[in-house]
């Protein structure tokens, strides 16, 4: 009787969490998608055929020959992110190119596998199932 | 003679003479000779990583507050 009761208390306990661990497993499949929502269309498209990649100073760069609407998109890109770099070093006291090439490090390892990085020795690299090659001063590289 | 004229000579003698010892005592001379690249000392590149640590969670806060532009 009492281990009856036990069972049933278990499967309550159970019911109860299935939905919440569905719920947790989902928001960690959703979480890297979120960064990607906040982009313009034009961008995430640029970004998943390879057109544009993560340069290793922070800012976007255009790995073929450049179209007019490409390149307006990076530039815009770039002076939006260059201010943001700039607000951020002043409040931590470093140079813009410091606070951006850090940025720079977190972005190249951020890529998903088929978007463009820039390499430590300049190359652009296409992003494969492994780890982004990072420049060794890069704080994840450790 | 003039005092130039004594003093080159002079100068002339001790380099002979060192010559001479060099040639001599050919063991304890060592030539020097300066290296054709220049010599590039980084002394920026620990400091710099030192900085990069301290700006990764402020980083990643603007990655977070940005979006649309990573």
């Amino acid at each position: 009787m009492t281990s009856n009761r036990h069972f049933a208390r278990k499967a309550a306990v159970a019911l109860l969490a299935a939905p919440l661990l569905a719920v947790g497993a989902l928001a960690f499949i959703v979480a890297p998608a979120a960064a990607a929502e906040g982009r313009d269309p034009a961008y995430a498209a640029a970004r998943a055929n390879g057109t544009i990649g993560e340069k290793m100073d922070g800012y976007l760069g255009i790995v073929g020959s450049p179209s007019t609407e490409i390149k307006k998109l990076v530039d815009d890109l770039n002076i939006r992110r260059k201010a943001s770099y700039a607000d951020r070093a002043r409040s931590q006291g470093v140079t813009i190119e410091e606070f951006a090439f850090t940025q720079g490090c977190l972005l190249i390892a951020r890529t998903v596998p088929g978007e463009k990085y820039q390499a430590p020795d300049g190359s652009w690299q296409t992003r494969g199932s492994g780890p982004a090659r990072v420049d060794p001063r890069c704080p994840s590289a450790g | 003679m003039g005092a130039s004229e004594r003093q080159s000579h002079f100068a002339r003698g001790l380099i002979i003479a060192g010559a001479l010892a060099c040639s001599v005592t050919l063991s304890a001379c060592v030539n020097v000779n300066a290296p054709s690249e220049p010599i590039v000392i980084e002394l920026n590149v620990n400091i710099k990583q030192e900085v990069l640590y301290r700006l990764v969670d402020s980083a990643e806060e603007n990655i977070a507050e940005n979006p649309e532009i990573f």
